[in-house]
């Protein structure tokens, strides 16, 4: 058995959801968005955004308070059954179990999708090489590394080859290592097979490789979306950084940058600001702080980044926000069990 | 049955025996405990057997029926406890995004307790018989015995499977062995009905059906073929097991609110 | 060693013990998934053995004189006793396994103390236990043979007990420092406890468990106790020397315990 596709071809359409918890905040809150076949979609987002309650309506493990949605042609509320059959997901949590070997888990999986007997041996034979796993496919997945689970979780999502796949947050807590393995084969997925991907991420460089287009989200909105280069280009100001020889010229030297530009975020011992008349002031802000007489360990000067299309449409930096928002995701949480 | 459902029901029948076999700390406490409750009872208790209308001789023939509701209690917590870990790591999720039926998911679950039933069941009445007990109806009900065992097993695992379902939680499950464990020592556990002293404590035992479920196995021990005390034990496995497949049915549809 | 130098570490050892027993009292009180099935569990033993197994005491050759509530009040007690200091070591191996025994070894003056802290927080929960279990034993009609002396008589054997269950199980929470250490700490002490003449007395057991039951040394601490709820006190000298001589057996273990745990790190 292969995956089903619906009237509407192979992507996701999403009209007003909205999912609400008992006595907490509305987690997801009217967001609209659409993700083409064979693109791959980054949902980017702090902790608590509302992302993860995106990817269980969308993959129907938990009904939306209100609007429609539409996965591979199918209503998510409606036609349960038949966007499961279309979908693959690896959700947050690499849901596994401890005791039983990679080889166990794919039989299972391939099974309770209805592959045939004979197929089933073949298809978890192949995934379980293709995500580098046919060494250690006989092992107990409790003596897995995290990025041997995550492998085995994605492999476990395509047991069905599924036309859209859903991974939530697939490499949170990953090393780089496998985190640029998995990145690899979720680009070559997309590319090469034409699944669509629907990922979330809080990480921005994650985002910003993968994605075809971004959708970033906060509190439950959705407030920017588009390509990573027309995102930046709609922010459009570099930032310049700079470190003071002299730590107590810090002041001095944060008060000349900001004659070009409002200040930014920067590390501990240095000042930065963006450039409101772009890179081309690079040799004017050179030339003021040598008239200033602030001698400048070091100086850089940083193309703008998703996290800066972040801190322009919420006002917060999306790496601070995180710590913000942990509160808000366990409030979430204990208002799903408690539902 | 079809042939989808045959197969959900097999795979996952299949992966609850792989993980009850894998984890020898779930077998071995659910075959110590009972035979060293055993053993310590029929020791100590054997002169019980001198008061009049005493029912045998060998008080370890008439012990010999608690193991095997004991070890049933074990199925409890052995098999809410898995459901309780599958729920807390999300495995029940995956398994939600596959066509698979709920009625496969209880069922294939089940099949851990069942053989570690059948494992315990054999276990007690080999050890047992080979202590000196009684065994009146023969290898026919050495059978009957198993059997009675298996579904006391069955019947107490779809408990902790609703368990696992209403609370999610590994922890809450195993805070009902307690519970169980009451319902044991309050019943004609120790001593007949007819023997046991303190009114209040009687009356309890009477309406207690662990009582009944010790007398069929007693029937089979020492007693000889009694047709209804057998079916007061199989009568009330299958409403326990009827009971608790209907309450974890009903809780799995809350816990899997998939559309 | 000079009084004056002793003085401090008496202190230092008092301040540490004084400190580690607040806490696991403070916990235990304070959560009741520890408070209750301590409580409940040995009253529902009582409750089982006594009132289900009551028509023993029409067994023949059965001549104990306070009837067979009595006869199991005593059982019950030592076994809360040995429990309540089982429980405690459960409660040291979390805190290892946690790592918060290792705040505790690196900020306490005498690390003995911690020990001490530990066993005075047992005892605290078992008087809580035994208070309980008292009442509720007399206010179903128990009877109680012996005078003062005999209780406190009783009610020291039941101490010691406590505290040699305590120090066995701290010598294997601070080997093992993980919870998973639990069986470890449980089931010999589950084992010799059941291996006495629990329903019946001694000389109505016959075979094995007689055999065994008869070189148990809690098997003396029993039938002492029995005796002094009676009112008619035997075998005082041998139990009251193994109560005395467990504790300072297990001491030495519970030590070892402590040497092990330093030594980890």
């Amino acid at each position: 058995m292969t995956a089903e596709q619906g009237p509407d071809g192979t992507g996701i359409e999403v009209e007003g959801l909205v999912r609400e918890f008992k006595n907490g905040p509305r987690a997801v809150d009217g967001i609209e968005l659409r993700v083409e076949a064979g693109e791959i979609y980054g949902f980017l987002g702090p902790n608590g955004a509302g992302k993860s309650t995106t990817v269980l309506m969308l993959t129907t493990l938990l009904p939306p308070t209100a609007g429609t949605a539409r996965v591979a042609g199918f209503d998510i509320v409606r036609e349960g059954p038949r966007v499961r059959a279309s979908i693959g997901a690896a959700l947050q949590e690499a849901a596994l179990d401890p005791l039983l070997t990679a080889r166990e888990h794919m039989r299972l999986q391939t099974a309770l999708h209805g592959l045939g007997k004979s197929e089933r041996q073949v298809r978890g034979q192949e995934l379980l090489e293709r995500v580098g796993l046919s060494q250690a496919a006989d092992r107990k997945v409790g003596g897995y590394s995290g990025g041997m689970k995550r492998r085995l979780d994605l492999a476990l999502a395509l047991a069905h080859r599924p036309r859209i796949l859903f991974l939530d947050e697939p490499t949170t807590g990953l090393d780089i290592q496998s985190r640029t393995a998995l990145w690899e084969e979720v680009a070559r997925l997309a590319a090469e097979e034409g699944v669509t991907v629907f990922l979330t991420t809080q990480y921005l460089e994650e985002a910003d490789t993968l994605a075809g287009r971004v959708g970033i989200i906060d509190h439950g909105h959705i407030v920017a979306e588009g390509t990573p280069a027309a995102l930046k280009a709609e922010i459009g100001r570099p930032t310049v950084e700079a470190v003071p020889r002299e730590a107590g010229e810090r002041g001095r030297l944060a008060a000349v940058l900001e004659r070009f530009g409002p200040g930014a975020a920067a590390s501990p011992r240095a000042a930065a600001a963006r450039l409101e008349g772009g890179e081309s002031q690079l040799a004017d802000v050179v030339r003021a702080l040598d008239s200033e007489g602030i001698a400048i360990e070091t100086l850089q000067l940083h193309a703008p980044s998703l996290d800066d299309v972040f801190l322009a449409k919420t006002g917060r930096s999306l790496e601070g926000a995180e710590e913000e928002e942990q509160e808000e995701t366990e409030v979430a949480a204990e208002t799903v069990d408690a539902g | 049955m079809s042939g989808r459902l045959r197969t959900q029901v097999g795979q996952l029948a299949r992966r609850s025996i792989l993980r009850t076999m894998r984890q020898p700390a779930q077998i071995v406490p659910a075959l110590v405990f009972p035979m060293f409750l055993l053993a310590v009872n029929s020791g100590g208790l054997k002169s019980t057997t001198d008061l009049p209308g005493f029912p045998t001789d060998s008080y370890l023939t008439f012990a010999l029926a608690v193991p095997f509701v004991q070890g049933a209690l074990f199925s409890v917590m052995n098999s809410g406890t898995d459901l309780a870990r599958d729920i807390e790591t999300g495995f029940l999720d995956r398994l939600a995004l596959t066509p698979l039926r709920g009625v496969a998911l209880l069922s294939g679950l089940l099949a851990g307790a069942v053989m570690l039933g059948l494992v315990q069941a054999a276990t007690y009445l080999i050890v047992g018989l080979v202590a000196g007990a009684e065994l009146v109806t023969g290898f026919a009900g050495a059978l009957v015995i198993v059997a009675l065992s298996v579904s006391v097993t069955i019947a107490f695992g779809s408990i902790g499977l609703f368990a696992a379902l209403r609370t999610g939680s590994g922890e809450a499950v195993q805070s009902l062995f307690p519970v169980f464990f009451v319902f044991l020592f309050i019943s004609a556990m120790a001593l007949p009905l007819d023997l046991i002293q303190a009114d209040w404590f009687r009356q309890v035992a009477t309406v207690n059906p662990v009582t009944y479920l010790l007398e069929a196995f007693r029937s089979l021990l020492f007693e000889g073929w009694e047709p209804d005390a057998l079916a007061l034990g199989f009568g009330i496995a299958a409403a326990v097991l009827a009971v608790g497949m209907l309450a974890a049915t009903s809780a799995l549809k809350t816990r899997l609110v998939r559309t | 060693m000079s009084a004056a130098a002793a003085g401090p570490r008496v202190a230092r050892f008092r301040d540490v013990a004084l400190a580690v027993a607040w806490r696991s009292v403070h916990n235990f009180l304070s959560n009741p998934a520890f408070l209750v099935p301590a409580i409940v569990f040995p009253l529902f033993f009582f409750v089982a053995f006594a009132g289900g197994l009551s028509s023993i005491s029409g067994v023949p050759g059965f001549d104990f004189p306070s009837g067979y509530t009595a006869f199991q009040f005593v059982f019950v007690l030592l076994q809360s006793a040995a429990f309540g200091g089982v429980f405690t070591g459960f409660a040291m191996a979390r805190d290892f396994e946690i790592g918060f025994a290792n705040r505790y070894l690196l900020a306490a003056g005498d690390r003995r103390g911690i020990i001490g802290g530990y066993a005075l927080a047992a005892l605290t929960r078992a008087l809580i236990t035994w208070t309980i279990l008292t009442a509720i034993a007399l206010a179903a009609g128990m009877e109680v043979g012996g005078n003062g002396v005999d209780v406190f008589g009783l009610f020291g054997l039941a101490v010691l007990t406590n505290l040699a269950a305590t120090l066995w199980a701290a010598g294997v929470a601070m080997r093992v420092r993980s919870i998973q250490g639990g069986p470890l700490m449980q089931f010999p002490v589950f084992l010799t406890l059941f291996l006495t003449p629990v329903y019946v007395p001694l000389g109505l057991l016959s075979g094995w468990i007689h055999a065994v039951a008869s070189v148990n040394p809690v098997t003396a601490l029993l039938e002492a106790g029995r005796g002094f709820i009676a009112g008619e006190p035997a075998v005082i000298a041998l139990a009251f020397a193994i109560a005395f001589a467990l504790p300072i057996l297990f001491a030495f273990w519970a030590r070892g315990g402590l040497k092990r745990a330093e030594a980890a790190g």
